[in-house]
């Protein structure tokens, strides 16, 4: 059976675990969502280097691993004299990864708005930026939505990766524990839990928001 | 940094044995799971009373866990309770488990998105439910099943790289043990790396995007 003194024992490994893979999560959303917008941004942008840059940035990391990408903060900056700490490393890997998959879907959200809007909004004498500002962009958000809490529950799973780099995120306290306790299967088991009590009500509130889409809201 | 001393043959062929696990690994973690997400797919379709709910419970329960999780499950817990496998297996195992999951949510979609007239008008000329779904639906959902399966195996060749962990020796593991040699070597490798990893699957991108755009 499973032992659930462990969770007495060692509660606060676990719940400090808890609180960090929360705070790199959040962390990590900000970051790539502004990231993200920004690459989005170019991605669609008339000029046309940016174009080049904003497809070249989402094309490249979204075909590379996550763990990657990690890596080459927390490995690969070091080598050239740049040291950080792990959950600084890992969060900013973090970022950089989820903000080429925020881009495409925030880009997909901008080309779901007929383009007579954006049209309108130059004829009215709109400059390009404000046209972003105040036509296109709070129309594209409601589809975005949806794909953006999928995003977000794919970090909180991905955040994961910090235990690789020592982050100090459930995972690597989960293996702490596992290692004071030997009893790896049972603890394994409550860190499972402890990550679907962030992921289950995510994607429950997701599916709820992509019925009501769905349904025509 | 020291590229030359990072790109000689001997770490480029290193590093190709190590995609070369990797690319086995992804391949026939692939082939199960697409398997079993069939079966789990279907089997949800259909609405058999419990078993649909049971499977729609753990299909929800394993989404919703981070990969590397499973991976360190079938590597060091399983053990606990009899299980031993090697490195190779348990990470396919992991990733069977998981992307079986992943997959089974395509299957059951690409089902639902077959038209009910379909079915009535299948049922009307005397095929029983089973013919029904083997002969009319599944050949009309897999072709709008591919383009989304090939985008999850992109998924499935980068999580191969979680394998490193448990120190599978894929692509990943091999480029760490090069960085350990000499840490000039660390930036060239990982770039090489990142283009293996890159060249593979934006071509399977490529193809999944020619495939969604292709009529069915």
């Amino acid at each position: 059976m499973i032992d659930f003194s462990i969770l007495f024992s060692h509660g606060d490994m676990y719940l400090e675990g808890f609180g960090n893979t929360l705070k790199a999560s959040l962390l990590a959303l900000v970051g790539s969502l502004i990231l993200g917008t920004i690459f989005a941004i170019f991605r669609i942008s008339p000029i046309r280097p940016l174009n080049w840059i904003g497809a070249a940035y989402v094309e490249f990391v979204r075909n590379i691993p996550l763990i990657l990408v990690v890596f080459l903060f927390f490995v690969g900056l070091p080598a050239i004299g740049i040291r950080l700490n792990p959950f600084v490393a890992g969060t900013m890997g973090l970022t950089v990864y989820t903000a080429a998959f925020i881009a495409e879907t925030i880009r997909a959200g901008i080309q779901a708005v007929p383009r007579g809007q954006t049209e309108a909004a130059r004829s009215s004498g709109l400059t390009y930026l404000q046209t972003m500002r105040y036509v296109i962009l709070p129309q594209a958000i409601k589809v975005v939505i949806p794909p953006m809490g999928n995003q977000f529950i794919n970090l909180v799973k991905n955040s994961s990766v910090l235990g690789v780099i020592a982050g100090l995120d459930l995972m690597y306290f989960g293996d702490l524990v596992a290692a004071d306790t030997f009893v790896t299967f049972d603890v394994y088991i409550f860190v499972g839990l402890f990550y679907l009590i962030l992921t289950l009500p995510l994607s429950a509130f997701v599916g709820y928001l992509e019925r009501r889409l769905a349904n025509g809201r | 940094m020291d590229f030359i001393g990072a790109y000689t043959p001997g770490h480029l062929t290193f590093l190709l044995e190590g995609f070369w696990i990797t690319l086995q690994v992804a391949f026939l973690s692939i082939v199960f799971s697409f398997a079993i997400a069939i079966i789990v797919g279907v089997l949800r379709y259909a609405h058999i009373p419990v078993v649909s709910r049971v499977l729609a419970i753990l299909v929800e329960l394993i989404r919703n866990l981070p990969l590397l999780l499973i991976i360190f499950f079938t590597y060091f817990a399983l053990p606990e309770i009899g299980i031993k496998l090697d490195k190779f297996y348990a990470a396919i195992l992991a990733l069977v488990i998981f992307e079986a999951a992943m997959l089974s949510e395509i299957v059951r979609s690409g089902l639902t998105s077959v038209e009910k007239g379909q079915i009535e008008a299948a049922r009307s000329s005397g095929l029983n439910y089973v013919q029904t779904l083997w002969h009319i639906i599944l050949p009309q959902a897999l072709r709008r099943m591919v383009p989304p399966i090939v985008s999850q195996f992109i998924s499935l060749l980068k999580d191969t790289s979680l394998a490193v962990v448990i120190a599978l020796p894929e692509l990943m593991n091999h480029a760490q043990i090069i960085n350990g040699r000499n840490v000039n070597f660390v930036i060239p490798t990982f770039l090489l790396v990142a283009v293996m990893y890159f060249v593979v699957n934006y071509a399977l991108s490529v193809i999944a995007k020619r495939l969604e755009n292709k009529p069915a």
